[in-house]
């Protein structure tokens, strides 16, 4: 093929979503965070929504996910996203609005927000990257780091006795009658992003539906963190986080 | 005119109410107002008491340490308010429970026996009405058209019917008060 | 609104502070409000729920989990353009003191009310005013400023409501009213501002062109965020912010003044405490005292100029606060050490009475 044949719009085979600009990404290789951010843009698009859209940026590694996605962004203090949304959606109740947020953001300091949120049965969609641990502030324990496992914080590997059971905030979020759709996902394989994208499509369509809250989790690598290259990373979440935190729907009503 | 106004009791004897009559008769009479409550936990079951002020100018504090008038409903208001009337000025009692009584010769004290009365008529919910009766014989502070017009601007709707039992109260009170010293 | 041209005529209304302020608010046009309940300010939500006003103005009305939420809740909100506002007392906003931070930095809108009761920590729910510090010192982190307004009557808590909101728009930056229990808790009349209908959604795009309303087709995104990691960047928003700051101190002060004219001695108070002063100053002058008093209404802009103005023309200042004195550090150096400024002060949830002021008045600086 001659790079004129190539660049021929007849023989087009993938475009990168028009919501995505082309800001270089702040992720390490390997991230979560990069394939996420195009399925949530590609449904955005889908959904001709990209006028209609405000999401929400958290604090850890996506704080930046503004830079990325050309749709209208506010950034909350740590935790605070889902306290944000709420007044967002209410003020503007036709309109698009999910938060972003990792598992320190949504399941630590922001606990409290996330299950009112949710419990109110807010109509907006909360994407959760649960990838075990504080990958902006350099690999500390979060609330979903799995038992024995280490981080600059547990450099000895999380203890139960010292550090508590890892939280099982979905399953917790799944028993809220607030919630409408709670489901867990992985952005692995190229079969796990088609069902990613799905999911984030239903919420959305959940939030302009008012059914109340979506919740999607994405259990996520973070090789930084893990000091793991990315396809081990890929292997040691199939093999240690799955487990813990299963695919699926938790609820889908 | 100005007129310095404490009122004080237990919780439940209508205190707060009384002031609010009180300073809804002021506001249609064109009078400047004020009504400070003492708030929160005090409202519950123990001694609640609410200053008022009438006055034809603006009122600067609405918080005073002596009073023109102390309306006194319970032991430990008189034990609190009668060192704080001004001389000259006027104290008003409910006898009901007291095993003391105001001592006092500079100020001009009244006795009014509300609570027996309602107790004894079946009227407990007018009590606090009675005693503003009383208080209006002795201090015509506002005219009692202006009491009702107050009423039927502070109660709902629903409340109005009870206006002319009110009246009556008001009536009661001035029949019942008398002077003690 | 179809409705609101029935209240256009100026009606007396008997009320407490924190009704006054409910009223205001869904007056002036407010789109949302977001608090938590605290005591002495509760009734501003209980009001606004019985009001019902998203029945008639479509405002938003919304008990949150807890301060943190509120004040984020109207981050949200006012990133969206929207009138948007928040109520609590003393330790609630502490709560709340990141999130203002964020305000701030974030240049939104917004009002927050104080209606202030006696800490340290729990504390008690009485009237005070120790506050001060956290409301015009800072608060949260960082640089920044609140335009603090301190109401002193039933019917400046309505008027403030009205005015936070234009200040805040005026200069995108959040406005607080610093009011105190006996002033959210006490009746006076009140005649309440007419009704203004809320901003459309064209308007909100024309007035704040930075709302996240959606992005449309002849714009980049709008991004609200208080986050830049370059230094230099970040000097630069702060000066921006300073510049601000000194627009509104050359602008915006404003401050009350009774018996001053003649005035050997003055009296600085705010909120509550300037009305008690107020009667100690008729007491006084009673006695023969020439006492004034100069009552700052905002206290940040604070009026250093005018407190400066006197201080060449009396003999002494008394500043009285329900603190442990924390505005006459303003007011010395308004003064800059030229006359005598003393202070008395009461703590904990006690309101001064006229007869404590005068003594302290006369005892103080009088007989100096």
């Amino acid at each position: 093929m001659t790079t004129n044949e190539i660049i021929d719009p007849a023989n087009l085979v993938y475009t990168k979503t028009k919501v995505m600009n082309d800001t270089p990404m702040h992720y390490c290789p390997g991230c979560s965070h990069g394939v996420v951010h195009k399925l949530i843009a590609e449904v955005i698009e889908e959904m001709d929504f990209q006028e209609k859209t405000i999401g929400i940026a958290p604090v850890g590694c996506a704080v930046f996910a503004y830079k990325y996605l050309d749709i209208d962004w506010q950034q909350a203090a740590h935790g605070r996203a889902p306290a944000l949304a709420t007044a967002i959606k209410r003020l503007l109740p036709d309109r698009l609005v999910f938060t972003y947020q990792g598992d320190g953001d949504l399941a630590a300091i922001g606990t409290a927000e996330t299950i009112h949120a949710a419990n109110r049965g807010e109509n907006i969609t909360i994407i959760f990257i649960n990838n075990g641990i504080y990958g902006m502030t350099g690999g500390q324990m979060a609330p979903t780091t799995l038992e024995g496992m280490k981080s600059a914080t547990t450099p000895n590997g999380r203890n139960i006795a010292l550090n508590g059971y890892p939280l099982n905030i979905t399953k917790l979020l799944a028993e809220l009658p607030g919630t409408c759709y709670v489901t867990r996902h992985s952005v692995h394989t190229v079969a796990n992003v088609r069902k990613a994208k799905k999911a984030i499509r239903k919420a959305f369509e959940n939030s302009m539906e008012g059914k109340g809250t979506s919740v999607v989790e994405i259990v996520s690598t973070c090789n930084s963190g893990w000091k793991l290259s990315p396809v081990a990373s890929n292997d040691w979440m199939v093999e240690n986080m799955f487990p813990a935190y299963p695919l699926g729907d938790l609820k889908n009503e | 005119m100005k007129e310095e106004i404490i009122i004080a009791g237990f919780g439940g004897q209508g205190v707060l109410s009384m002031g609010k009559i009180l300073a809804y008769s002021g506001l249609m009479q064109g009078q400047e107002v004020s009504w400070m409550p003492s708030y929160g936990p005090e409202q519950r079951g123990g001694t609640a008491n609410v200053t008022v002020i009438l006055s034809d100018e603006r009122i600067s504090s609405p918080v005073l340490n002596t009073y023109d008038t102390a309306i006194v409903l319970n032991q430990p208001s008189l034990e609190r308010f009668e060192s704080k009337v001004k001389p000259g000025g006027t104290l008003i009692f409910d006898g009901n429970g007291f095993h003391k009584f105001p001592t006092r010769t500079d100020i001009n004290i009244y006795r009014i026996d509300a609570t027996e009365y309602a107790f004894a008529n079946n009227a407990a919910k007018t009590m606090n009405m009675i005693i503003l009766g009383g208080l209006l014989k002795v201090r015509p502070i506002v005219q009692v058209a202006n009491v009702l017009k107050g009423l039927k601007k502070s109660l709902p709707d629903r409340h109005h019917h009870l206006i002319p039992m009110n009246e009556k109260a008001i009536q009661t009170g001035m029949e019942l008060i008398q002077k003690v010293n | 609104m179809n409705d609101s041209k029935k209240h256009t005529v100026k009606e007396v209304r008997l009320m407490k502070g924190n009704e006054a302020i409910a009223h205001a608010a869904v007056r002036c046009g407010c789109d949302g409000y977001f608090g938590y309940p605290i005591t002495p300010q509760s009734e501003i939500m209980e009001t606004l729920m019985e009001l019902e006003p998203w029945n008639t103005t479509g405002m938003v009305v919304l008990q949150a989990e807890s301060e943190t939420a509120s004040i984020n809740m109207v981050y949200g909100a006012a990133g969206c353009g929207k009138k948007s506002m928040t109520s609590s007392s003393s330790p609630g906003i502490s709560l709340m003191q990141e999130g203002i931070s964020y305000i701030a930095c974030a240049e939104l809108p917004c009002v927050i009310v104080n209606v202030m009761r006696g800490g340290p920590g729990l504390g008690t729910i009485q009237p005070s005013q120790a506050d001060y510090y956290q409301s015009v010192k800072g608060g949260g982190h960082g640089d920044y400023k609140l335009i603090t307004l301190a109401p002193a009557s039933v019917q400046e808590m309505a008027d403030y409501t009205v005015l936070a909101f234009e200040l805040a728009f005026k200069y995108s930056t959040p406005s607080l009213i610093l009011a105190d229990g006996v002033i959210g808790q006490m009746m006076e009349k009140v005649i309440l501002p007419p009704f203004q209908p809320r901003m459309t959604e064209a308007e909100i795009r024309e007035k704040c062109p930075w709302a996240t309303l959606g992005k449309t087709a002849d714009r980049k995104p709008n991004i609200i965020t208080s986050l830049c990691l370059q230094a230099e960047q970040m000097e630069a928003i702060n000066l921006r912010l300073q510049k601000k700051y000194r627009d509104i101190e050359d602008n915006e002060v404003l401050f009350e003044e009774f018996s001053c004219e003649d005035a050997e001695y003055i009296i600085i108070a705010f909120g509550t405490t300037a009305r008690v002063c107020q009667k100690a100053v008729e007491m006084a002058r009673v006695e023969g005292i020439k006492a004034g008093l100069l009552r700052p209404i905002t206290l940040f802009p604070f009026p250093t100029t005018a407190i400066s103005n006197y201080a060449d023309r009396i003999k002494a200042m008394l500043t009285v606060e329900m603190s442990a004195g924390q505005m006459v550090d303003d007011v010395r150096l308004a003064v800059n050490g030229r006359i005598p400024v003393e202070f008395y002060g009461r703590l904990g949830g006690i309101v001064p009475s006229p007869d404590e002021v005068l003594k302290a008045l006369k005892d103080k600086i009088v007989i100096k």
